[in-house]
C-alpha cells in the first residue's frame, strides 16, 4: 500500500511537516453548523503515530472528501468516527472527538448506539450471506424490531434511497450474493441507511466498482446529502471534485489543508496540495 | 513430470478400485442360487457339491474346492471339500437336487424322497416338491399360531420377573441400610421384611408360570419337530430333516432366472430385516446396521456441538497468542493419536470411572446383578468416539470461520450489531458449509473405527437392540453390534471361518454402503447450503 515515493524517516518528517503546518491546521470552513468536532486528534499504532494533532470540523449535510497518498491516515481517521478502530489491537488515542456534542472516544462511550447514528460503507462490497430483503433490514433487526411492516417499509425506502429498488424489487427474498458488484455496493449503502443514521462514513466506496456503477454510487451520493452528513475517503481526485462540498488533504498524518473543494482544487493554498493535486507524488 | 504425478494418481486409483471390484464381486455374487452338481469319484464314491475355486498343485495337479453342505453329516464335520480333477468321473446338474437353508448346521444338499408330517394337513398333491413347499408353509403357520404366542407370554413373564427382581433388590438394599442404621430401625426392617415376603411370593409365582410355559412351548416344539421331510444325500444315505428347522427350500438346477431374481432379492431382505444365525455366518445383520448407525448418530450428537463451540471460540475470541498456539497444535495432533488409545481412555475413564460412579450412587442396589453403566455400552462408545473426532471438528470450524473476511464482520459491527450478534447471524451462517465438511469428515472416520469399539462395550451378539417399546426406550447402557466389528469377529474369530466368508464381504460391502450413504446425504445438504448461499460468487 505505502507507495508513497518521498524518502522520509516518517516521525521526523512528520513533526516537521506538523511545524511548519501549525497555523494552518485548523482552517474552518465558513458555516458553523458542525455535526462532527474533531480537536487535537493524535492516534498510534503500537509505537507508530499514525495521526498528528489532527482538528476538522464536518458540516451538517454536506459531503466532506478526505484525500492524501496511500498511508496518509485518511482511513484511519475516517474509521475514528464510528471506533471501528476498537477492533485493532494495541491501538492508542488522544484529543476528543465530539458527535452532536458528544464525546466518544471515552470508555463509556455507547459504541453500539455510536455506530448507530455514525453508518459506514467499506471499500469493498460487504453483502451477508443472506436475502437482499434481510440484508437491508439486518441492522434493525439487531436493533429489536420485529415488525413486519416497519421492516418492510425501511427495506424498501432504504433501497429506494439506494436506487437499487427497481432492479431488486422482484427478488427481495433471493441470495444478495448474486447481485453484482455494483449492486452489491448500493445494497451496502442502502443497509447504511435503513438504520437512519445521521452520518454515512465512506471508505473508498467506489474503488472496487467499474465506472458505470461509480457514476451511479456518485449520483447516489449527491442525492442522499440532503439528509444526512457524508464523509468520504477516496484516491480519484475527480471524484472528490465532483460530489463533495469540502476536501481535506491529509500527508503523513497531518492535515495539511481543508477548504471548500473548489478553493482546494484550483488555487490549493499550500505546496503539498498542489504537489498532490498536479501529480507529483502520491 | 506429467507421467509421474499422473502414474501415481492412477496407481492409486487402481488400487482403490481393485479393492471396491472384489468386495463388490464376491459381495454382490454370494445370494445367486448357483447349481449343484453331483460328482462321481473314481473311488465309486459319490457327493453333492456347489462348485467353487480352483488351483492347481504341483503334486496332484487341478484340484476343485466344492461347497458340500450337509455339515453335521461329514466325518470332519466340514462344509467344504477339496476334489482333484482327475479323480472326477462324471458330474452332473440333476434338475431334483433340493437346498435347504437351516436355522443351524448350515446348508443340506439332497434328493427329496417323501414327507412324514404327522401333524399337518396337506392337500394330496403328486409332486414332492410342491409338497414340500406346503408343508413348510403349514409349519410356519402353525408356528406363527401355537410356538409364536407362547414364545410372547414367556418373554412377558421374563420381563415382569426382571422387574420384580428389580424390586426385590432394591427392597433388599433398604433393609440392610435400616439394619445398618444406629440403632437399627426396627419399623423400616419389619416393613421392608413384609415386602420381601409378598415379592419373593410373586416372583415365584411368576417363576412357575414361565416353567408352566416353557414346558407347554417345549412340548408344542416337540410335537411339531415330529414333521420331517426324508432325503437322500449325494453319498445314498437317507437323512430326515425336521421342517421346523428348515429356513428356506429351493430347487437351484430346476429355477429359471426370474426364479433366480426372486431368490437373491428374498436373501437380500433378508439380510437387511433380520437377526443372525449360527454364530453371525449366516441370516441377516439387522442389528448390526442398526448399532453402526445409532452409534455414528449419537457420535454426532456428543461431538459436534462440543467442537463447533470450541471451534468458533479458538477462531473467533481467542487472541492470538502462544498458549493458542499450542492449543490449536495440541488439537491437530489429536487427531494423530491411534484410535486404540481413545479405546483405553474410554475403557479406563467412561466405564471404569464415571460408570463405575453411577453404578454406585443411582445403582447400589442392585450391583450384585452385575454392572449397568459400569460396563461397555452404546453411549461410552458414542463418546469415545465423540472425542476421537471431535478435532477434526475443530479445526475445520476454526478454519471455515477464519476465511471470512475481516470486512463482512466490520460491516456487520458497523450497523450498531455486537460480537455474538455477528457471529451468530453473519459468521456461523457463512461459515456453515466449512462446518458441515468437518462433519462429514468426522462421521467419515467414526464410521470406519472398530479399535475403540471393542474396548467400549461391543459384541460378537447382543440379545437387545438399544432402542426397543419398553421403557425409557433408547437404553444407552446396552451393548451392542456394529457391522466393523462383526467384520473381524465374523471373518477371523468364528470357529467356521470358512463358511463365514461371504458373510465378511457382504458386511464390508454394507459397511461401506452406510458410510456412503450417511456422508452423501451430509455432502448433499452442504451442497444445498452453498447454493443458497451461493458462496462461490463471493
Amino acid at each position: 500500500m505505502m507507495n508513497d515515493p518521498m524518502p522520509t524517516t516518517p516521525n521526523a518528517r512528520k513533526i516537521e511537516v506538523a511545524a511548519r503546518l501549525a497555523t494552518d491546521a485548523s482552517a474552518k470552513p465558513d458555516t458553523q453548523d458542525a455535526i462532527v468536532q474533531v480537536e487535537n486528534l493524535c492516534l498510534f499504532y503500537g509505537r507508530s503515530q499514525a495521526l498528528t494533532d489532527i482538528t476538522i470540523d464536518f458540516q451538517r449535510h454536506q459531503v466532506t472528501a478526505l484525500i492524501g497518498p496511500s498511508g496518509c491516515g485518511k482511513s484511519t481517521l475516517l474509521r475514528c468516527l464510528n471506533r471501528m478502530n476498537d477492533l485493532i489491537d494495541d491501538i492508542h488515542t488522544s484529543g476528543s472527538i465530539l458527535v452532536d456534542g458528544d464525546q466518544i472516544l471515552d470508555r463509556s462511550t455507547d459504541v453500539i448506539e455510536l455506530r448507530r447514528k455514525v453508518g459506514m460503507v467499506f471499500q469493498k462490497p460487504t453483502p451477508f450471506a443472506k436475502t437482499i430483503y434481510e440484508n437491508v433490514a439486518y441492522g434493525l433487526r439487531i436493533a429489536g424490531v420485529r415488525d413486519r411492516r416497519i421492516l418492510d417499509e425501511a427495506v424498501e425506502h432504504s433501497l429506494h434511497r439506494a436506487a437499487l429498488w427497481d432492479e431488486v424489487k422482484d427478488r427481495l427474498h433471493q441470495s444478495a450474493l448474486g447481485l453484482s458488484g455494483g449492486q452489491h455496493q448500493r445494497l451496502c449503502i442502502a443497509r447504511a441507511v435503513a438504520v437512519r443514521p445521521e452520518i454515512i462514513l465512506m471508505d473508498e466506496p467506489c474503488s472496487a466498482l467499474d465506472p458505470r456503477s461509480t457514476t451511479r454510487v456518485e449520483d447516489l451520493i449527491g442525492e442522499l446529502r440532503s439528509e444526512y452528513t457524508i464523509i468520504i475517503v477516496t484516491h480519484n481526485m475527480q471524484q472528490a471534485a465532483r460530489v463533495s462540498d469540502h476536501t481535506a488533504f491529509l500527508y503523513e498524518g497531518v492535515l495539511i489543508e481543508f477548504r471548500p473543494t473548489q478553493a482546494l482544487f484550483t488555487c490549493p493554498a499550500k505546496k503539498e496540495t498542489e504537489d498532490y493535486l498536479t501529480g507529483r507524488f502520491g | 513430470m506429467v507421467w509421474i504425478t499422473g502414474g501415481a494418481l492412477a496407481a492409486i486409483l487402481l488400487a482403490a478400485l481393485t479393492m471396491l471390484f472384489v468386495i463388490l464381486y464376491n459381495g454382490l455374487g454370494i445370494f445367486w442360487p448357483s447349481r449343484v452338481q453331483r460328482v462321481q469319484l473314481t473311488d465309486g464314491t459319490g457327493f453333492l457339491g456347489m462348485r467353487l475355486d480352483g488351483h492347481t498343485d504341483p503334486q496332484h495337479g487341478a484340484q476343485v474346492r466344492f461347497k458340500t453342505a450337509n455339515r453335521e453329516f461329514d466325518a470332519q464335520r466340514q462344509d467344504f471339500r477339496w476334489i482333484t480333477q482327475s479323480d472326477v468321473v462324471s458330474a452332473e446338474y440333476p434338475v431334483d437336487v433340493v437346498v435347504l437353508e437351516r436355522q443351524a448346521n448350515g446348508d443340506f444338499y439332497g434328493f427329496l424322497l417323501g414327507l412324514r408330517v404327522p401333524g399337518l394337513e396337506l392337500p394330496e398333491n403328486s409332486d414332492p416338491a410342491t409338497r414340500l413347499q406346503q408343508a413348510l408353509r403349514a409349519i410356519a403357520v402353525q408356528r406363527a399360531e401355537r410356538l409364536d404366542p407362547l414364545l410372547d407370554r414367556i418373554s412377558a413373564v421374563t420381563d415382569e420377573r426382571n422387574r420384580v427382581e428389580v424390586v426385590q433388590l432394591k427392597a433388599a438394599y433398604r433393609k440392610k441400610q435400616a439394619e445398618a442404621h444406629v440403632p437399627p430401625d426396627a419399623d423400616a426392617v419389619a416393613l421392608l421384611d413384609g415386602q420381601l415376603k409378598e415379592l419373593s411370593a410373586e416372583a415365584a409365582s411368576l417363576q412357575g408360570q414361565s416353567e408352566r410355559l416353557v414346558a407347554e412351548r417345549t412340548a408344542a416344539e416337540t410335537t411339531l419337530r415330529e414333521n420331517v421331510a426324508v432325503f437322500r444325500d449325494g453319498k445314498g444315505t437317507e437323512r430326515s430333516i425336521t421342517l421346523i428347522d428348515v429356513v428356506r427350500a429351493f430347487r437351484p438346477n430346476a429355477m429359471g432366472i426370474a426364479g433366480k431374481v426372486g431368490h437373491y432379492l428374498a436373501k437380500i431382505w433378508e439380510l437387511l430385516s433380520t437377526a443372525p444365525r449360527e454364530a453371525n455366518t449366516e441370516g441377516g445383520v439387522l442389528p448390526a446396521i442398526f448399532g453402526t448407525v445409532a452409534l455414528i448418530l449419537l457420535m454426532a450428537l456428543s461431538s459436534f456441538p462440543l467442537g463447533v463451540l470450541a471451534g468458533v471460540y479458538l477462531g473467533e475470541y481467542a487472541r492470538d497468542g502462544v498458549f493458542v498456539r499450542m492449543v490449536r497444535i495440541g488439537v491437530n495432533n489429536l487427531a494423530g493419536i491411534p484410535s486404540i488409545v481413545y479405546g483405553i481412555f474410554g475403557c479406563g475413564f467412561f466405564i471404569n470411572y464415571l460408570g463405575w460412579n453411577i453404578d454406585h450412587s443411582l445403582y447400589a442396589y442392585r450391583l450384585s446383578k452385575g454392572p449397568v453403566f459400569g460396563t461397555g455400552g452404546v453411549l461410552w462408545a458414542a463418546l469415545t468416539l465423540g472425542l476421537l473426532t471431535v478435532p477434526v471438528v475443530i479445526v475445520a470450524t476454526e478454519e471455515a470461520i477464519r476465511v471470512i473476511p475481516r470486512s463482512i464482520r466490520e460491516s456487520s459491527f458497523a450497523l450498531g450489531s455486537t460480537k455474538f450478534q455477528t457471529l451468530y447471524r453473519v459468521i456461523l451462517p457463512l461459515a456453515s458449509p466449512g462446518i458441515l465438511t468437518g462433519f462429514i469428515l468426522a462421521m467419515a472416520r467414526a464410521a470406519g473405527e472398530v479399535a475403540p469399539l471393542m474396548l467400549t462395550g461391543v459384541v460378537n451378539s447382543a440379545a437387545t437392540l438399544p432402542l426397543d417399546g419398553k421403557f425409557p426406550f433408547l437404553h444407552l447402557e446396552r451393548q451392542f453390534m456394529h457391522l466393523g466389528f462383526q467384520i473381524y469377529s465374523v471373518g477371523f474369530q468364528s470357529p467356521n471361518s470358512e463358511a463365514a466368508r461371504p458373510m465378511v464381504y457382504v458386511i464390508t460391502l454394507l459397511l461401506i454402503l452406510i458410510v456412503m450413504v450417511l456422508s452423501s446425504v451430509a455432502i448433499y445438504l452442504r451442497n444445498r447450503m452453498r447454493k443458497t448461499l451461493q458462496i462461490r460468487t463471493l
